[in-house]
This record gives structure tokens, C-alpha cells and sequence, in this order.
């Protein structure tokens, strides 16, 4: 396994190769463990702050550890006409956390999203970037059961 | 025979990759050589997934909705040479009513080619435009030809896409760049995904197209993180074309070398804003900046950059082929050519359609999106994504062109269209749009990060029953100084959900707040549940289903709510049969 240094180090000689780098990061650790910043910053010739100002600014990005399966539900006007916050409220009954939440399990972790543009079949929701659409709050425990 | 299937992320997440296995493994039982194809999306993604039986003589039948055990008995009867008729939706010779009135330009390979393969694409004429281009036009008339058709943006802002290419090509500088911008953030609009999916090559030969006409260097698309398997067509499909020569070095024997890049963006709205987008692609926070300088002017890397949408560069390649005349004969006397709209929310056929501009709103939203779901009656269809605005009923014969959408106080944006019908909210859902917004709101203007917010705690206060009088002039204020304070187009129009609610459906706003009412029953605080005893037949059905048991009596006799611990979920009003429908809302 590449090292945090090595990873972001590949993207060196990328103009504004950050953000990249910060991807690549996520990829292998699935967020932004605490020494990417100060070694992003050293890389790409940055303050920590900017560092951590780009690592937060993006909510695609994390600094804190997150579950194996990401669950995002789309926040957008569509899903909220067809219905999300109740497949919301399923989902956090569920798994017994809040939105914004990691499970103690490190199994799932549940966010919003902005629009992922399938709003042919509202309400949506995406587990780790794949998306599940026309989604009702007695499915929940079917598409959980998806994640093994 | 060749089975083509409907694989976009549409088409996948309704189960289209499971129906390919199923259509494989068909064939092989069956002993069968047919061909299997992937596509991408039509556009008719509510009858998703898709197939196309496509027979020796040419002739098509298209079924929707197929399963895995559809799937098979499509198989079946398409061997003995008959149809399926049950799940077929359409042929050659007669389209489904969806496509009816459609002229599909940007997305003319859409749900007809396979993506992923560029001999597909130049089977229908692909990249003969950058041909005629380079070798039988200057960039001087590449430009002319554009500003012939009339095509201005499809991203939102709708300015002419000659004036700002021309912008880019005058100044002066040896490095120049020419960015797409592929981060569709609208809520509700999804064209540039279908596009990205469908027909990448179309957009990459719009791409190399502009980057002749303004003598650019390099190529970048921006694309959305939340969009990966057009980030991976979109890859792949450059992969081939530099593989052909269509990028590169000398671009198909001609002195123009020009190559594109993919940069992923990591979730952000704003960065669909143009100088967001280039704070983001040089690794910075995406927050937009003053404007002038303008892009074409200093923009990546202080360079002169022209920034195109998606959809305008897919029109980019039929506009070189067919001439700009071509083009220009479509549409209105402001708004030339065609439009892809998104259709969503509460309309029957959800998906994407490509119609001449000027098309009233009715005859879209009616035509091929089919009505409104559940025949409820239309209430408002929202237009432009947050930034946009909510058109009533009264204006439903309003033409689709820039001018007339936006003399209704919404703007065309990039052609998503929510469709809302009785039992929406307005004052909830400018709330909900004012949520959004302030979200993304990048924090940089005043205004616009505590403007937003103080107007979305009015809008929050509303909702929950306790507005007071003045609430509406004082959101009236805010929103006007919102706009006028902010710097970039999204803290311009934040308020423009609200302000046009207001405009078209104030009596809801007034009945909220004077009444404490909600018309459209959805604001939770408004509402209250109650079983009328001379319905109620006792089946306990609620009583058993509610999730606070907030619901007693004894079986066979009404039953009471106590609505000091209703939670007013509506899980009673949706239990009860209907064959009684006991449980009334007010």
C-alpha cells in the first residue's frame, strides 16, 4: 500500500493537482487521515489552512473517518417533492444514527447529496456512488441488506 | 439480430445490467448468435430498462420496463418472429408518443449509439464537422457559422456562444484554454449526464471544434464528482480519440494540435459558476470572484479561457455539419435552434426531451412527459434549478425561449423543469430551495451567506406556524438586497424561489401565516390527523401501524388519534383502506 506522502507526492507536478491528490487520498483510506494536510500543503507549497480550507470546502471530501458504505440521499427539490425526508427518517431509524453520522461499526456512514441527476425516478439515493432510485421508506432494510 | 440495451446510469440503476445477463444467458441456452449492444439513454428513462430488438431488415421493437423474466420471454417470441406485444412500447414505424414533436440535435446519437465505441459515432457522421473545420474553414468562420445559428449557452446564463468565443480568440497570448463545463448542479436537471453517458464523442468534437475557432492550446472538462460513469465514458472516449488522431498533434493532418484532460470537482454547487470553476481546477476553494476581468479575458491560470456548457458544445458539431442556417430556422426570433429539457417530479414520464425552442410549456410538460401523476391537477412547474422561479398554472402557455421565461421572473437555466401538482407546498418548497442555496452559499458575500440565512429562519418560521404579518414585505426586502449585494450568479438568484412563490402564490403564503394554515397539507405544524367515527370500521389497522401509539380503541369501533402525541407521520392515512378512508387531514 502507497504511503499518504507517496500518493500525494504523484500529483506534484499537477497545476492544482490538490484536489486530485485528495481523491487519490480517499480512494485508498476511504477520508483524509490527519497528516494528508500538513503533507499536502508541504507538496503543493501551501498553509495548512488552505490545505484544510480546500479539504473541507468539498462535501465529497472528509477529514473524519467514515463508513465502508457511504449512503447519500439526494437533498434536492425533486426527492424532497417525492418524499425524502420520510426515506430519510427510515434510513436514520434504521441504523440508529443521524444524518452526518458514522455507524459505531465503521459500517455506514449516511450524508446528503446535491443532485445526482436521476431525478427520472425520485426519490434517490447513492451507496458509495451507485445510484438507487424510486426508493420507499419499506425498502430501506433491502437495500441495507445489499451492503454485505 | 442485435439487442440493444439502455445501459446510461438511468438504465443501470433501474436494473438494466442485470437484464443484459439475463439477455446473455438467454441467448446462450438458446443456442442464439444475436448480437448484444449497450446504448444510452432516449431519454424515456421512466420505461427504463430498455431494449431494442433490432431485426435483419432494419425494423425495431422497442420494449420498456424489462425485467429478468421479461427479458427472457422477449427472447422467446422475438425467435418464432413475433413481438411481445405486452411490453412493447414502440417501433420504427411508430415512435412512443414520448418522442412525438421531438427534434433531437444535441442528443442525436443518444439511445441509438453505443457510447463507448467511436466507429459507432463516426458511423453517423461524427467528426465530419472537425474535418470540414479544419480543412475547409478558418477559426474566423467557424465563429461566423456559429453566430449564424443564434446558439447561446444551454448552462444557464444563455449568452451567445460566438461573442464569447471571439472574446477569447482576440485576445492576445499563446496559451489559451477551452474549458466544458460538465457540472450540472441544477436539482432536476440531469441533460448533460444523459449527454456525457450517451454521446461523449459528440461533446469532445464540440470541444476540439471551439478549441480551433479560439486558437486554444489545451482542453479541460470539468466534471461532477457525484457523475462517475460519464467520467469514465467521457475517459474512455478521449482514449480512442487520440487514438485516431483526432486529438493530439496535428489534429487529422492539419497544423491545429489540441488535446483535452478530465478534472474530477469534489461536490460543490458553486462551482458551476464560471470563475468557481477555475478556483476549483487550479486546487483552490471554489469560490467565484469579481468579474471583469472575464475568463476569456484571465481566467485558468490567468490565461484567456473560454468556458462552454455541455449541451452547447453537442450542438457545436451539427451546427458545422448542417450550417448554421440550419439551426438558426428553428426556434424563436431570440432563441434559435433546440432545447433538451428535464422532466421530473411529479409528472408521469420523467426523462429527457429535446424540442424547437418556443414550445409552449404546456405542450411539453403534457406532450411527452404525459400529464401530471395520478392526474392530480398541475400546480407550478419550477424552472432553472434553485436559481430559477415557479410558473403558475396561468402562465402555462408561456413558449420555452429566454425572454419569455424570463419575463415570468424564472430564467430557462439549464432546462430542468420540477413539476409540482396539488399536494406541493410553495412556501415549503421555497423553503426548501432557500436550504439549498444556503448550503452552498460559498461565504464569501454578506448577503448572500447571511442573507440566505435569515430569509430561510423567516421561511422555517412560516412552515412551522408561526409567521407573523410583515413576514412577506420583509422577505420581499431581503431578497431584493440579496441580489443586488451579491457577487456571483448564485447569490443573485437565491431569492428567486421565494420571490416568485410570492408573486404567483401569495394567498398560500398569507393563509400560512394569518391562518396558520397549510393549503397543500404538507407543513407538519399545520396539519392535523383525525379519524371520522362514522367511517372508521375498527380494523386497528392504524392503531397497530402507528409508530407512537398515539391511536386507541377497541376493534370494530372507531378509533380516536390523541393528538398530543401524534407525531402526524401519515402513516394512518396511508394504512387505512380505501375502501373506508377514515382518517381526514386538515
Amino acid at each position: 500500500m502507497a504511503t499518504i506522502r507517496e500518493i500525494i507526492s504523484s500529483f506534484r507536478d499537477k497545476p492544482g493537482g490538490i484536489i486530485e491528490a485528495y481523491h487519490a487520498v480517499q480512494r485508498e483510506c476511504n477520508f483524509l487521515p490527519e497528516e494528508t494536510i500538513p503533507i499536502a500543503a508541504e507538496v503543493f507549497g501551501l498553509s495548512e489552512a488552505q490545505a484544510y480550507g480546500v479539504a473541507t470546502f468539498y462535501s465529497y471530501l472528509s477529514v473524519a473517518p467514515r463508513g465502508k458504505y457511504i449512503i447519500r440521499m439526494c437533498e434536492s427539490a425533486p426527492c424532497h417533492i417525492a418524499g425524502a425526508d420520510t426515506l430519510i427518517k427510515a434510513f436514520e431509524d434504521a441504523l440508529g444514527i443521524k444524518v452526518g453520522q458514522t455507524t459505531a461499526d465503521g459500517k455506514f456512514s449516511l450524508e446528503l447529496t446535491e443532485c445526482v441527476g436521476q431525478c427520472q425516478g425520485t426519490p434517490v439515493i447513492t451507496i458509495n456512488s451507485v445510484p438507487y432510485v424510486d426508493l420507499d421508506p419499506a425498502q430501506v432494510e433491502t437495500v441495507l441488506a445489499l451492503c454485505q | 439480430m442485435i439487442v440493444r440495451i439502455g445501459l446510461s446510469s438511468c438504465g443501470i440503476a433501474a436494473g438494466g445490467l442485470l437484464v443484459k445477463e439475463a439477455l446473455a444467458f438467454a441467448f446462450e441456452e438458446e443456442g442464439l448468435g444475436w448480437e448484444l449492444q449497450q446504448t444510452g439513454c432516449i431519454g424515456m428513462c421512466h420505461y427504463e430498462p430498455l431494449v431494442d430488438v433490432i431485426h435483419q431488415d432494419g425494423s425495431i421493437n422497442t420494449y420498456g420496463n424489462v425485467t429478468v423474466d421479461t427479458a427472457r420471454e422477449i427472447v422467446v417470441a422475438e425467435m418464432s418472429g413475433a413481438a411481445l406485444e405486452k411490453y412493447r412500447i414502440a417501433t420504427d414505424r411508430e415512435p412512443n408518443d414520448c418522442l412525438a414533436g421531438q427534434v433531437r440535435i444535441a442528443l442525436r446519437n443518444c439511445g441509438i449509439i453505443d457510447p463507448e465505441s467511436i466507429r459507432d459515432y463516426t458511423d453517423r457522421g461524427g467528426y465530419q464537422a472537425l474535418q470540414k473545420a479544419l480543412t475547409r474553414m478558418t477559426p474566423q468562420q467557424v465563429i461566423e457559422e456559429i453566430k449564424i445559428s443564434g446558439l447561446k449557452g444551454r448552462g444557464g446564463a444563455g449568452f451567445p456562444t460566438w461573442f464569447k468565443w471571439n472574446a477569447t480568440r482576440q485576445e492576445p497570448g499563446d496559451i489559451k484554454y477551452l474549458i466544458c463545463n460538465a457540472d450540472e448542479g441544477d436539482p432536476g436537471a440531469f441533460m448533460d449526464r444523459s449527454l456525457l453517458e450517451g454521446d461523449p464523442h459528440a461533446v469532445l468534437e464540440g470541444m476540439i471544434i471551439a478549441g480551433y475557432a479560439i486558437e486554444a492550446t489545451s482542453g479541460i472538462v470539468y466534471g461532477r464528482a457525484e457523475y462517475p460513469l460519464a467520467i469514465k465514458r467521457l475517459g474512455k472516449a478521449i482514449g480512442q480519440a487520440r487514438a485516431q488522431g483526432m486529438l493530439g498533434n496535428k489534429i487529422m493532418g492539419s497544423k491545429f494540435s489540441f488535446d483535452i484532460s478530465i478534472k474530477q470537482g469534489a461536490g460543490a454547487f458553486v462551482c458551476g459558476e464560471e470563475t468557481a470553476l477555475i478556483a476549483s481546477l487550479e486546487g483552490e476553494r471554489g469560490m467565484p470572484r469579481l468579474k471583469p476581468p472575464f475568463p476569456s479575458q484571465r481566467g485558468y491560470w490567468d490565461k484567456p479561457t473560454n468556458i462552454n456548457n455541455v449541451e452547447t458544445l453537442a450542438n457545436v458539431p451539427w451546427i458545422i455539419a448542417n450550417g448554421g442556417e440550419s439551426f438558426a430556422a428553428m426556434g424563436t426570433a431570440d432563441s434559435k435552434g433546440t432545447k433538451v429539457f428535464a422532466l421530473a417530479g411529479r409528472i408521469k414520464r420523467g426523462g429527457l426531451v429535446e424540442v424547437p425552442m418556443g414550445m409552449p410549456l404546456r405542450e411539453i410538460i403534457y406532450g411527452p412527459g404525459g400529464g401530471i401523476k395520478d392526474d392530480k391537477r398541475f400546480k407550478a412547474v419550477q424552472l432553472g434549478g434553485p436559481s430559477g422561479g415557479c410558473i403558475p398554472e396561468a402562465l402555462l402557455d408561456t413558449p420555452v425561449d429566454y425572454q419569455s421565461i424570463k419575463n415570468t421572473g424564472a430564467i430557462m437555466g439549464s432546462g430542468g423543469m420540477v413539476v409540482m401538482d396539488e399536494t406541493t407546498c410553495m412556501v415549503d418548497l421555497a423553503r426548501y430551495f432557500l436550504n439549498f442555496t444556503q448550503d452552498e452559499s460559498c461565504g464569501k458575500c454578506v448577503p448572500c451567506r447571511i442573507g440566505t440565512k435569515r430569509m430561510l429562519e423567516i421561511m422555517e418560521r412560516l412552515c412551522a406556524g408561526e409567521g407573523q404579518p410583515g413576514d412577506i414585505e420583509l422577505l420581499e426586502m431581503l431578497g431584493q438586497q440579496i441580489m443586488e449585494g451579491s457577487l456571483c450568479g448564485l447569490g443573485n438568484s437565491a431569492p428567486n424561489p421565494v420571490l416568485t412563490t410570492i408573486r404567483y402564490f401569495r394567498e398560500e403564503y398569507e393563509t400560512h401565516i394569518h391562518d396558520k394554515k397549510c393549503p397543500a397539507k404538507q407543513c407538519k405544524a399545520l396539519i392535523t390527523y383525525h379519524i371520522e367515527a362514522d367511517k372508521c370500521k375498527g380494523c386497528t389497522l392504524c392503531a397497530k401501524k402507528c409508530p407512537v401509539n398515539c391511536i386507541s380503541g377497541e376493534a370494530k369501533k372507531p378509533h380516536v388519534i390523541d393528538q398530543n402525541l401524534c407525531t402526524k407521520c401519515g402513516t394512518c392515512l396511508e394504512v387505512c383502506p380505501s375502501k373506508w378512508s377514515a382518517v381526514s387531514v386538515s
